[in-house]
């Protein structure tokens, strides 16, 4: 511990702590632009310089080390005459134009320049101007207004992992720019607009639509991956204008992945539906809230009656909140219904465990693993946030290690990397725990075939990551968990987490998977394989939510009753009977329980659009309606405390149930890795435009191979390709992927493009279109 | 260049002969003889250190710090990689004596180097050239086959357990990479910006690792002290400033080019060697110590001796020991505005007063030197200058705002007639 007296004020601080962290930790406030707490020391803005006693020049707090005994002055003659010549060396080539500038009433700039600046400009010379840059659909430049604080650039190469922004040129020309031709294209990359201190870079999509001040702000929760990061959600006249991070360190740090930040997008879309609506002889009509309830509750009755309990079931996507999907789970069980199902995108559902799956440990905990092993993951664009927090873990010294059907770049080093053919995820993952038993000399579980062949270098490379290390992790990803042997594949897994020590985890694919669990919202199994009668779908698109979309959409169609709780009017118009129109979380109060088992509550931020109410309103009052018992909750909260009684903690488990049999397969022919991508996985981001125009968005819609199979198949990148799955059909543009084994065709699932097809992982079929 | 007088770098090379620059001849006039001393008299690290102190040579790319301390810095037991970097960096407007070394007498550059990686324990070194001398950096290549053919340079050197590795390594020209920091990133193939310190290059170096960055001049005077012993050498010049030290004469002189004289000869000797004023034209001002360093006026100047303690004395500094030499045609207002618009133009960009600062600054001087200056202008430029002098991360906002300084103190009168008459009172002189 070091003695540091800041403006007379005694403090003690830990070796190695700056002048600037001596000063932030009693609250002393030193004007700055380039430090930022999660980014190296640049220390080039010198808006921070301080007073040192002994020092003959004023000293840049960020980069300055405590001394034992040392006095530092923060307002001094010396401090504040360096400090003003520094805000006036920024602002002579700044556009005084703040009126005009997005940043206006949110600009770091403009805030000091209040303290620091002078009320006219010394500067009577030619301003600088600068040419703006490209960087995509989501961030919007103004280039000369940059002051080159360099946060912008340390943060696509620190936090990013890739850095897609540099600094060109010299002196007073510096500019800061993508790579010639490129944009930025990182998954987190809207961050950099809350990073620049000034109005360089401002969001795109909100650009010019509200001033600051004029926004209210409202915590929220993402409704998009397991991660549950916290949301600013800033409001103006009941719209949602825009989403910023909330910051909470042990979930989202201060960042937000684009999709948290960009889908609030589809909340305004012309898609959305405002009054419940009955088909009534192939005719769509408007009804109201009472009409439509009896109508949902005499078809579901009708259908019970008629064709029997097992007719009917609900379907819902993890992305409803624990309020719904519990009084869902009431409602079905109040008509005798045994089939509610939320893992809509799942393949296999034969895997038993002991209490609901969830990540094995905190956040916080998992990234201070000495080891982590991700299986079938393209954890980038599955989790955005957690993939950064791994890759500063990497930094730090974690090793990372990967057995996946695809070789994507992580951004981070790998420690060791198996790739397979997706449909022998499986067999991979059993070869890494040949290789351990091995290694540490042990048995094989007597229910996993030991497979045949030798252990290939890359498997034995895998086993040696986890192999001794104190603090490790299995982590299982979407395409694990939508893999047609997702139960052989979590066994294998849990034997290799057993054998080294390891805690298991499952990254939770949506906002509340772990909730939906805890509700018991996944006992339907496949219920699209054998068409029911009727279907109640929460928040539940059947093509774009359901892994084989044209089997369900097939099953839907069929059905007699198809009850629909949307937000939106498109794909519910199309298919369904009735459709009662639901609020998005942004126009409810609910729960989601994030992977680590947090669960966060939030509240509406907006009133709901026009007749719309939220769903545990309208799942209250159809029960009602029903005249069932225990319908009578007049707060959400209520609802919540009944369905999580007790500590989350305990009903937690990855345990498996009962032990599995892991069976070695032969595969031959071509095989689909359908992973859903990142701006399709839910209806609000496959409703936001900005992120449709996204680089992601772009690689979504093609058709993807490695060169040797698409050589064999007679095509070349830039083709267009026919694709078919049992009997659906896709045309794409084709492009090379280096990183897939030979025989694997890539082609994202419930895409527009892609919708027709059948399996994630499953025989296809291609030929030049 | 030419080289007019030899000291210590250039003892004993014969220019006339064309092959003076190569081994064999630089071991007939004693090269190599140093290393040879240390290897076969087993003379211990410190020892060589202690030699260095005593010499009291000091560091001659600009800052005069003394050579032995610096090297005494190095931790000398640290477990990993450490480097010995030589700056040939040389961009200073005025300087090009880094250059003749490396043209004329290449192996006593490589000795110094040996010897430094001997005295520290390095095993690795770069020499970092400037990048518009391509045929210097050639040269200094082909004298770098000589020196591993001959068993100087290597594993093994000279048959014994000390290895030392040295590799030729050129920029592209850009005067920040000169800044000791910059030339590190600019060698880990970095764009070439200062780094903030502390840390140290000792502790911090290339690559992150310890190292120890030194002027060419200061590895070439190196085989010398240690032949002939630290004292000999401090007896070459004068107390705290040893040896003798490359000027490089440019200027309104008969015969400019490099002079390799003691530290401590006055001025006016200098001017004498160098044939006088040309054109017999009287000695208007002097800039001592390259374009960074402050103008001296003639008066001034012929009193000083040229040695780092009395040019500071005096008010200005030695830097690399570039002596630029004006004439009474010269216009100060012209000469400002060259001076401001190079560091101007090499400013790197990364810190907020010199990126900002520079270009104000040369301006404000082109303005005023196109007959458009105003009455406020010269107290601006001072104010500026002080809001970039001390503030910045590396010197290149210092030395940018010392030559403004320097000409505003001596020179004042021009700039308030140039901004008064809108034209120089020397235009009918040049």
């Amino acid at each position: 511990m070091l003695e540091i007296e800041i403006d007379g004020k005694k403090l003690t601080v830990p070796s190695g702590s700056t002048v600037m962290d001596a000063a932030n930790s009693i609250g002393v406030h030193i004007p700055h632009f380039c430090y930022h707490k999660k980014l190296s020391i640049a220390a080039n803005c010198r808006m921070c310089l301080v007073q040192v006693e002994k020092a003959p020049k004023p000293l840049p707090a960020c980069a300055t080390p405590v001394t034992d005994g040392m006095k530092v002055f923060t307002h001094s003659d010396q401090a504040v005459t360096a400090q003003k010549g520094v805000m006036e060396f920024l602002l002579i080539n700044h556009p005084l134009d703040c009126p005009i500038c997005d940043q206006g009433g949110e600009c770091q700039l403009q805030d000091l320049a209040v303290g620091y600046g002078q009320s006219g400009s010394r500067y009577q010379e030619e301003k600088r101007v600068v040419a703006n840059k490209d960087l995509g659909p989501l961030i919007s430049t103004d280039m000369t207004r940059c002051i080159h604080c360099s946060r912008c650039v340390r943060f696509t190469e620190e936090i990013a992992g890739y850095q897609e922004l540099g600094m060109a040129n010299r002196g007073e020309f510096t500019e800061v720019l993508p790579f010639i031709g490129k944009t930025v294209n990182s998954e987190i990359s809207g961050n950099v607009i809350d990073l620049c201190p000034v109005g360089a870079l401002t969001s795109k999509p909100f650009r010019y639509s509200a001033r600051t001040w004029e926004l209210s702000r409202r915590k929220s929760v993402s409704p998009h991956d397991g991660l549950g990061a916290n949301l600013v959600v800033q409001v103006k006249n009941h719209k949602v204008m825009r989403v910023l991070p909330l910051e909470n360190e042990a979930i989202n740090e201060c960042w937000l992945a684009d999709r948290d930040r960009f889908s609030y997008e589809a909340l305004n879309s012309e898609e959305r539906i405002t009054k419940p609506m009955i088909k009534q002889g192939g005719v769509w009509q408007e009804a109201d809230w009472q009409t439509a309830l009896e109508f949902v509750a005499n078809g579901l009755k009708g259908v019970i009656a008629e064709h029997g309990r097992d007719a009917v079931a609900a379907v819902a996507t993890p992305h409803s909140t624990v309020e719904e999907l519990f009084l869902l789970r009431k409602l079905m069980s109040g008509l005798g219904v045994d089939a509610v199902e939320t893992r809509l995108r799942a393949a296999d559902f034969s895997l038993k465990t002991a209490g609901a799956t969830w990540l094995g440990q905190s956040i916080a905990d998992l990234a201070a693993s000495d080891a982590v092993l991700v299986i079938g993951s393209t954890l980038r664009k599955e989790q955005p946030l957690l993939a950064q927090r791994l890759r500063q873990s990497v930094k730090k010294g974690m090793q990372l290690a990967v057995i996946n059907p695809h070789g994507d770049d992580l951004l981070t080093a790998k420690a060791a990397e198996l790739v397979v053919r997706p449909d022998q995820l499986v067999e991979g993952v059993v070869q890494v725990l040949r290789a351990l038993a091995e290694v540490k000399g042990i048995a094989l579980q007597p229910n996993i075939e030991n497979g045949s062949g030798d252990i290939p270098a890359e498997a034995r490379a895998v086993a040696a990551v986890l192999a001794g290390k104190e603090k490790a992790a299995v982590l299982l990803g979407n395409i694990a968990q939508q893999h047609p042997r997702y139960a052989e594949i979590y066994a294998a897994a849990a034997a290799i987490a057993e054998a080294t020590g390891a805690k298991l985890g499952v990254m939770s694919e949506a906002a509340n998977s772990v909730g939906a669990q805890l509700v018991g919202a996944e006992t339907g199994g496949d219920v699209f394989a054998k068409p029911r009668q009727a279907y109640f779908m929460l928040n539940a698109e059947a093509e774009f939510d359901v892994q084989n979309g044209a089997q369900a959409l097939a099953a839907v169609q069929k059905a007699k009753l198809v009850v629909a709780l949307s937000s939106f009017s498109s794909c519910a118009l199309e298919h369904a009977d009735v459709i009662l129109p639901v609020s998005p979380f942004s126009e409810t109060s609910g729960t989601f329980v994030n992977m680590e088992g947090r669960a966060q509550s939030f509240n509406g931020v907006v009133r709901p659009l026009g007749e719309t109410r939220p769903a545990w309103k309208v799942l209250r009052v159809l029960g009602n309606v029903l005249g069932f018992a225990g319908f009578d909750y007049t707060t959400s909260e209520e609802i919540r405390d009944e369905a999580l009684a007790g500590e989350i903690g305990p009903r937690l488990s990855n345990a498996l149930a009962a032990p599995v049999a892991v069976k070695a397969q032969a595969a031959s022919g071509l095989v689909r890795l359908g992973e859903v991508s990142i701006y399709q996985a839910d209806m609000l981001s496959r409703r936001a435009p900005s992120l449709q125009k996204t680089a992601d968005a772009a690689v979504a819609a093609q058709l993807r191979a490695n060169a040797a199979t698409l050589a064999k198949l007679g095509l070349a990148a830039g083709d267009r390709a026919r694709a078919e799955q049992a009997g659906g059909v896709a045309e794409l543009a084709v492009a090379v992927d280096a990183g897939l084994a030979d025989d694997v065709i890539r082609v994202s699932a419930n895409h527009p493009l892609t919708r027709a097809l059948a399996g994630h992982v499953a025989a296809i079929t291609v030929a030049k279109a | 260049m030419t080289v007019y007088a030899k000291g210590v770098v250039f003892e004993g090379v014969d220019f006339d002969n064309p092959n003076h620059w190569r081994l064999e001849e630089y071991v007939k006039r004693g090269g190599y003889a140093a290393l040879k001393k240390i290897l076969n008299e087993k003379i211990t690290q410190d020892e060589v250190i202690a030699e260095m102190k005593t010499s009291s040579l000091r560091g001659r790319g600009g800052a005069g710090f003394p050579t032995g301390l610096k090297w005494s810095f190095m931790p000398r037991n640290f477990p990993g990689q450490k480097y010995l970097v030589c700056n040939t960096d040389e961009g200073e407007p005025g300087t090009f004596k880094d250059l003749d070394i490396i043209v004329s007498n290449p192996h006593a550059l490589i000795e110094g180097m040996i010897i430094g990686g001997y005295a520290m324990g390095i095993t690795v070194g770069y020499n970092y050239i400037h990048g518009e001398v391509f045929e210097a950096y050639q040269r200094f290549e082909e004298a770098l086959e000589e020196a591993r053919a001959a068993g100087f340079l290597g594993d093994n050197i000279l048959g014994t357990d000390f290895c030392f590795q040295l590799h030729a390594h050129h920029g592209y020209g850009a005067y920040i990479c000169g800044e000791e920091t910059a030339l590190l990133e600019s060698l880990e193939g970095k764009k070439g910006q200062p780094r903030f310190k502390p840390p140290f290059p000792a502790s911090y170096g290339l690559y992150g690792k310890p190292t120890t960055i030194n002027n060419t001049e200061t590895f070439a005077s190196v085989p010398y002290i240690i032949r002939e012993g630290g004292q000999k050498f401090l007896e070459l010049g004068k107390p705290n400033n040893g040896g003798t030290k490359l000027f490089s004469v440019s200027g309104h002189v008969n015969r400019p080019g490099n002079y390799e004289i003691p530290l401590g000869t006055p001025f006016a000797d200098l001017l004498e060697m160098c044939g006088g004023m040309r054109g017999g034209k009287k000695l208007k001002a002097v800039i001592p110590g390259g374009s960074s360093a402050p103008v001296l006026p003639a008066d001034i100047m012929m009193q000083c001796t040229m040695d780092y303690d009395s040019i500071a004395k005096a008010g200005s500094m030695l830097g690399s020991g570039a002596v630029i030499v004006m004439d009474e045609t010269v216009c100060m207002v012209s000469a400002l505005e060259r001076l401001s618009y190079f560091y101007h133009e090499e400013s790197c960009g990364q810190c907020t007063p010199c990126r900002e600062g520079t270009g104000w600054l040369y301006r404000i001087v082109h303005r005023i030197a196109h007959g458009e200056g105003r009455p406020e202008d010269l107290d601006l430029l001072a104010s500026i200058g002080d809001n970039i002098a001390g503030r910045t991360i590396c010197a290149l906002g210092d030395a940018a705002v010392f030559p403004v300084r320097g000409m505003l103190k001596h020179f004042r009168s021009e700039f308030e007639y140039m901004i008064e008459h809108g034209q120089s009172q020397f235009a009918a002189l040049s």
